[in-house]
C-alpha cells in the first residue's frame, strides 16, 4: 500500500502517521480509563449509600419477594 | 466623593431622607485618577520599581546577548521585551493596595458606575508606563542601540508605544482585577497576560523593526498600527463589559 | 438536567463516523502530490484544531450565560468544555509537532501561522484551572473564571489574525493543490473526520457533565441519608460543582 515515494520525503514516513494517529486514540483511551475510575467509585458509593438507606428505612422487606419491585418515590423526572 | 449624600436624618421615616446624588462618570474617574496618581508621587513604589527593572534588564541583556549594540529586528526585540516584562511588575501591584486597605469596598459604596474605576485604573496605568518609557526608551539608547534614529522615527517609535500602551494598559487593569483576588497573584499575573499581549508584541516588533536599522531608519508600517488600533478596541470593548463582575461584593 | 441521556446514541454516531472517515482516508483518498503518505495526519490534526478551538469558544459563549444568569450550572459547562478543548489542543501541539519533523525535519517550525497561534492559545487557557483553583470563594471562583473564558474566548480570532499578519506564509498546502482548493475526493474524508471529531467533542462532554452531575446527586443523597456529618467537606478545588440541595 506504501506507494515508493520519489519525493523528498523522509524516508519513513509510515511511522509518522502512525505516530500521530496513535496520539489522537491515546488521548480518547485515556478518557475511557478515567471514566471506568469514576464509573467504579460511583458504584460503590452508591452501594454504600443503599446499605444506609436499608439501615435507616428498613430492609424492605415486603418487597422482597416481589419479582418486580414497585419504585418506593413517586415518578421522579 | 459620596459625602453630600449624608444628611442628619429626620425625625421622620427614611422616605425623607435624600437620594443620594449620583456621581457623573467623569467626575468619579478624575477623583480615582487623581487618587492613583497621588498614591504614586507620594510613596513612588511601581514606576521606580518598573523604571529600575528595564535598565537592569537591558544589562542582563548585554550579557545574555554577547553583544554591545543591537540593530533591526534584534533591537525591537530586545526593547519590547524589556518594556513587557517591566510592565507585568506595574500589573500586579494595580489593585493591590486597594484590594488589601479595603479602597475596593469604599468604591463599591459609593454611588457611581463601576466604569469609573476601570478607566482610572487603565489610565493610570497608562500614565505609569509611560513614565517607564520615559527612563527605558534613553536607557535603551544608550545602553544597547546602535544606529541612532532620526527624529521622525523617534516620532513614529511614540507613535507606536502610546498604542501598545494602551493595549497593555487595558489587558493589564482585567488581569490585574482578576490576579488581585487569587492568593498566586505574581504567578498568575504575567502567565496570563503575556499570551493576551502577544498581538501587541507581534505588532510593536514588527513596527519597530524598521525603524531601529543599522542603514538608516525606514518608515513605519501602517498596517500595524492598525493591528494595535484593532486590539485596543476590542479589549476596550471587552474590558468596559467585563469589567463590573470583577468588582462586586 | 440530565445530560447522559443521548449518549449511548452519541457515542454509536460519533464511532460510525469517525471509523468511516478514516477508512475513506486511508483508502478512498488520493496520495497528495507534495507530502505524500504522511498527510495522512492532517484528516486528524486540524479537525481536532477546528474543534478543539470552536470549543474554547463554546466555553466563552457557556461563560456568557452564566454571567448573565448566575446559574451555576453554565459554569460548569463553561470549565468541561474548555477542559476537553485543552486536552484535544494538547492532542493538536502533538500531531502538529510530529507532521511538522515529518515534513520539514523539525519537531518544531514557526512557520505555520496556525500552529503558532494554537500554541499562544494553548498557553493562555493552561493558566485557567491554576488560576480557578488559586480562588477559594467559589462563587467569586465562577465569576472570575467565567470573565476570563469570555476574554480568551475573544481573544482566539484575534490572536490568529495577528500572527497571519507577522508572517508572510500561509498554512501549507493542506488546502492547496495545482488548483488551490481540497481535491474532491479529500473533501469527503475531510468534511466526515470533522464531523466525527464534532460528535466525538460532544460525547466526551456528555460524559464529563454526567459524570459531574452524578458526583453532586450522590453527595446530595449522602447528605439527605446520612446526615451533615457524613459528607466530607468539599476541599479546595478548581472543578466547579453544582450546588447540593
Amino acid at each position: 500500500m506504501i506507494l515508493a515515494q520519489t519525493t523528498n520525503a523522509l524516508p519513513d514516513n509510515t511511522g509518522y502517521v502512525a505516530a500521530a494517529y496513535l496520539v489522537f486514540f491515546a488521548l480518547v483511551l485515556i478518557y475511557v480509563v478515567i471514566m471506568a475510575s469514576k464509573l467504579a467509585r460511583f458504584e460503590r458509593e452508591l452501594t454504600e449509600l443503599n446499605d444506609l438507606a436499608d439501615e435507616r428505612f428498613g430492609a424492605g422487606a415486603p418487597a422482597s419477594r416481589d419479582p418486580a419491585p414497585a419504585p418506593e418515590e413517586p415518578a421522579r423526572r | 466623593m459620596s459625602a453630600r449624600a449624608t444628611e442628619p436624618a429626620s425625625s421622620e421615616s427614611d422616605e425623607a431622607l435624600p437620594e443620594p446624588r449620583y456621581v457623573p462618570l467623569r467626575t468619579a474617574v478624575r477623583a480615582l485618577l487623581r487618587k492613583e496618581l497621588a498614591l504614586e508621587l507620594r510613596a513612588p513604589q511601581a514606576v521606580p520599581a518598573m523604571a529600575l527593572f528595564s535598565v537592569t534588564t537591558l544589562v542582563v541583556f548585554h550579557f545574555a546577548l554577547q553583544r554591545g549594540v543591537v540593530d533591526g529586528d534584534l533591537a525591537s526585540g530586545v526593547l519590547w521585551v524589556t518594556l513587557l516584562f517591566a510592565a507585568m511588575l506595574g500589573i500586579s501591584r494595580l489593585f493591590v493596595a486597594d484590594h488589601e486597605e479595603g479602597g475596593l469596598d469604599g468604591f463599591l459604596l459609593a454611588p457611581t458606575d463601576r466604569t469609573a474605576l476601570l478607566v482610572a485604573k487603565a489610565v493610570g496605568l497608562f500614565a505609569f508606563l509611560v513614565a517607564l518609557e520615559v527612563v527605558a526608551v534613553p536607557a535603551f539608547a544608550l545602553l544597547l542601540l546602535g544606529p541612532s534614529p532620526s527624529l521622525a522615527a523617534y516620532g513614529q517609535l511614540a507613535v507606536l508605544l502610546v498604542l501598545a500602551d494602551a493595549g497593555i494598559a487595558l489587558v493589564g487593569t482585567l488581569v490585574g482585577a482578576i490576579a488581585v483576588q487569587t492568593r498566586t497573584r505574581d504567578l498568575i499575573v504575567p502567565l496570563m497576560a503575556l499570551p493576551l499581549l502577544i498581538p501587541v508584541v507581534i505588532a510593536a516588533a514588527r513596527g519597530t523593526s524598521p525603524l531601529v536599522l543599522q542603514g538608516g531608519s525606514q518608515g513605519l508600517e501602517v498596517r500595524w498600527l492598525f493591528v494595535l488600533g484593532l486590539y485596543d478596541l476590542v479589549f476596550g470593548l471587552l474590558a468596559y463589559a467585563l469589567f463590573d463582575f470583577l468588582i462586586e461584593d | 438536567m440530565l445530560y447522559g441521556t443521548r449518549l449511548r446514541a452519541l457515542s454509536i454516531a460519533t464511532l460510525v463516523t469517525m471509523t468511516a472517515a478514516l477508512a475513506l482516508a486511508f483508502f478512498y483518498a488520493p496520495m497528495d502530490a507534495d507530502q505524500g503518505f504522511m498527510q495522512k495526519i492532517f484528516y486528524i490534526h486540524v479537525p481536532m484544531g477546528i474543534v478543539a478551538l470552536c470549543g474554547f469558544v463554546w466555553g466563552g459563549i457557556n461563560a456568557i450565560q452564566h454571567l448573565r444568569t448566575r446559574d451555576p450550572k453554565y459554569d460548569l459547562r463553561s470549565y468541561v468544555a474548555i477542559h476537553l478543548s485543552l486536552i484535544l489542543g494538547a492532542g493538536v501541539l502533538v500531531t502538529g509537532s510530529i507532521w511538522a519533523k515529518a515534513s520539514w525535519g523539525h519537531w518544531w517550525v514557526w512557520d505555520e501561522p496556525t500552529l503558532v497561534s494554537f500554541l499562544i492559545v494553548f498557553l493562555l487557557y493552561a493558566t485557567y484551572q491554576p488560576m480557578r483553583f488559586s480562588i477559594e470563594d467559589r462563587e467569586k471562583q465562577a465569576r472570575y473564571a467565567s470573565v476570563f473564558a469570555v476574554t480568551a474566548g475573544a481573544f482566539v480570532p484575534l490572536n490568529f489574525i495577528a500572527v497571519r499578519l507577522a508572517q508572510a506564509y500561509t498554512h501549507p498546502r493542506v488546502f492547496a493543490t495545482a488548483d488551490g482548493g481540497l481535491p474532491a475526493k479529500m473533501q469527503l474524508p475531510f468534511y466526515l473526520s470533522f464531523l466525527g471529531m464534532t460528535l466525538l467533542y460532544i460525547t466526551l462532554w456528555r460524559y464529563e457533565m454526567a459524570s459531574k452531575n452524578t458526583s453532586a446527586k450522590l453527595r446530595s443523597l449522602r447528605r439527605k441519608l446520612a446526615g451533615d456529618d457524613a459528607v466530607a467537606p468539599a476541599g479546595r478545588t478548581a472543578a466547579p460543582s453544582l450546588p447540593t440541595t
